[in-house]
């Protein structure tokens, strides 16, 4: 009995020991197959693609709905209440810009908008029409500008003959 | 290859969130795609336009040039405004391009391809003034709503292409034609494919005029895809949302057309004057037909400083929509006294005309030089804003440089 619990111990001891050499071998037949399909590592590196997609998303986060010097940057449209407003439902056909080089009082806002909607597909603005009224009216004001104004932003410069 | 695909749709679904809308089967954007609103196209590399050109809009596309930019007799590509009022067509091929003349005063529908029109029909070449109607609509008090032109939307350029009277002698018209529509490619901005962006005309006599072109060319070259490509509807003088672009369809009218953009207050004044920013009736408006009389001041570029004694070199452009200009003057003294200066005759009919001068100061200080233009009828351009209208059309005041003489 001594004999076989012996024997029986011994190949217990014999797989341990097969387990190890094949795990071993196993080990450096990966590493060998690694360097021979891979010898420049690059598995270890950051991805060039992973690079692009967090400049993207830094883009995205960070720069999509920056805000510099009280203007939203990707649109122009000035920092106030009902920026968020504006941009999501009035920059959906058209640019921004359409907005930001325009002046009106409230009345011509509200008809710009009936207009919109009457004719160029644009959606009930519901409870958000007042805020997007009043963003309009607040940062884009009408302008008196008279009959005619005088000349601005000239930029002189000698004139050689 | 599935963490890729998952950060593709972490940064479309972030994107999204962002935009505040869904970017519909944005699971089979192609790889690398990156939707259209986050690209920040260059148009002056997009349409070959020179960097002082001014974007006023981007969506859709306008861009004006400034007067000193106009210099040139003939408007190269790379000056010339761009106003569009809906998406550029995609995918545009001339070699299946089609134009179909229809519409209840047409003899017969017909179809012409593009080369059936090139083969069939003499060409011509004209110079053809084309301005905005709006063209300086930001100088406007009560201020009027769209894309604030200043003084840039506005071109001289060469275009070929055959007579729409031609095109419509060999359809036929009915004795009751009175105007004709024209049809475009462009899309809606909304994307509506059942809208229209555009679609204006003119009264048959107007379209029936030699200097009516089905144009295929613009200064001896394909026209460029933001002008029209490949087929524009060119009738000078008048504005030029009545030279539609990328044209694909005429109709002919035995009434005044009632497409996109012809009736409320687009490119419609009051009939009789109005105080500004009176309320207009809709059926007291009027569509604007031929352009006013005005000029513009493309030499030196405002700003300039000389030195006492010496002469001032100006130069520039005048035309007056279906008229000639007649007289030319220019003034140092904001309108006080004028100084009459040559002015050449169009090198075709509707195409604008050039002026110069050599201009003294007796001394030294700030000045404005200022044009004025008069048409063949004695009609002159005002120095204040002309009469208001609620979109701000036709503003065909003086233009005016500044000048320091030291």
């Amino acid at each position: 009995m001594v004999d076989h619990e012996k024997l029986v111990q011994s190949i217990k001891q014999i797989r341990k020991l097969m387990v190890v050499i094949v795990l071993c071998f196993v080990a450096v037949a990966s590493i060998l197959l690694y360097v021979l399909i891979d010898p420049t590592g690059s598995t270890f590196k950051s991805k060039q693609s992973l690079q692009e997609y967090v400049k993207v998303l830094e883009v995205d986060e960070v720069g999509f709905d920056k805000i510099e010097n009280g203007i939203h940057v990707r649109t122009g449209l000035i920092e106030a209440e009902g920026l968020t407003e504006v941009v999501n439902n009035c920059t959906n056909c058209h640019s921004a810009k359409l907005v930001t080089q325009n002046r009106m009082n409230k009345e011509q806002w509200i008809a710009t908008i009936r207009w919109m909607q009457e004719t160029q597909n644009l959606w009930n603005l519901g409870n958000k029409e007042e805020i997007i009224v009043n963003y309009l009216v607040t940062n884009y004001p009408s302008k008196k500008k008279g009959r005619r104004e005088i000349l601005t932003n000239i930029e002189w410069y000698e004139l050689k003959n | 290859m599935k963490r890729r695909r998952f950060m593709n749709r972490a940064v479309l679904g972030s994107a999204t969130t962002i935009l505040g809308t869904d970017i519909v089967f944005s699971s089979f954007m192609p790889k690398g795609y990156q939707p259209l609103i986050l690209q920040d196209p260059n148009p002056f590399e997009m349409f070959n336009k020179d960097k002082g050109m001014e974007v006023l809009n981007d969506k859709p596309w306008n861009i004006e040039a400034k007067a000193h930019l106009l210099d040139d007799k003939i408007t190269p590509n790379k000056y010339m405004f761009i106003r569009n009022n809906g998406l550029i067509p995609e995918n545009i091929d001339a070699s299946s391009w089609t134009l179909t003349i229809d519409g209840e005063s047409a003899k017969q529908q017909k179809t012409f391809t593009l080369s059936e029109l090139k083969s069939n029909f003499p060409q011509y070449t004209y110079q053809l003034t084309l301005e905005c109607g709006g063209n300086g609509r930001s100088e406007f008090d009560p201020p009027a709503k769209g894309n604030q032109w200043t003084v840039g939307a506005v071109s001289c350029a060469t275009w070929t292409g055959v007579r729409l009277r031609d095109v419509l002698e060999t359809v036929g018209i009915k004795d009751d034609a009175i105007y004709i529509g024209y049809h475009a490619a462009d899309v809606h901005l909304s994307r509506d494919p059942d809208k229209e962006s555009i679609s204006r005309g003119a009264p048959i006599p107007k379209a029936l005029q030699n200097e009516t072109l089905l144009a295929f060319k613009m200064n001896g070259e394909d026209i460029p895809i933001a002008h029209g490509y490949p087929l524009r509807l060119v009738a000078g003088g008048w504005p030029a949302s009545v030279s539609g672009k990328w044209v694909n369809r005429i109709s002919v009218r035995n009434k005044i057309h009632d497409g996109e953009k012809m009736t409320g207050t687009s490119y419609r004044v009051p009939c009789n004057p109005i105080a500004p920013g009176e309320k207009v009736k809709d059926e007291d408006m009027c569509i604007i037909e031929s352009m006013p009389v005005k000029s513009l001041i493309t030499y030196p570029k405002s700003g300039a400083t000389i030195k006492i004694g010496n002469q001032l070199n100006i130069r520039g452009h005048a035309w007056a929509g279906e008229l000639e200009v007649s007289k030319m003057e220019y003034s140092i003294d904001f309108g006080t006294t004028w100084t009459i200066c040559p002015i050449e005759k169009p090198f075709n009919p509707l195409a604008w005309q050039h002026f110069s001068a050599a201009v003294d100061f007796p001394k030294k200080g700030y000045y404005e030089v200022w044009a004025r233009a008069t048409d063949s009828k004695g009609v002159s351009q005002p120095m204040l804003l002309p009469g208001w209208n609620p979109k701000g059309y036709l503003n065909n005041a003086c233009h005016r440089i500044a000048i320091k003489v030291g």
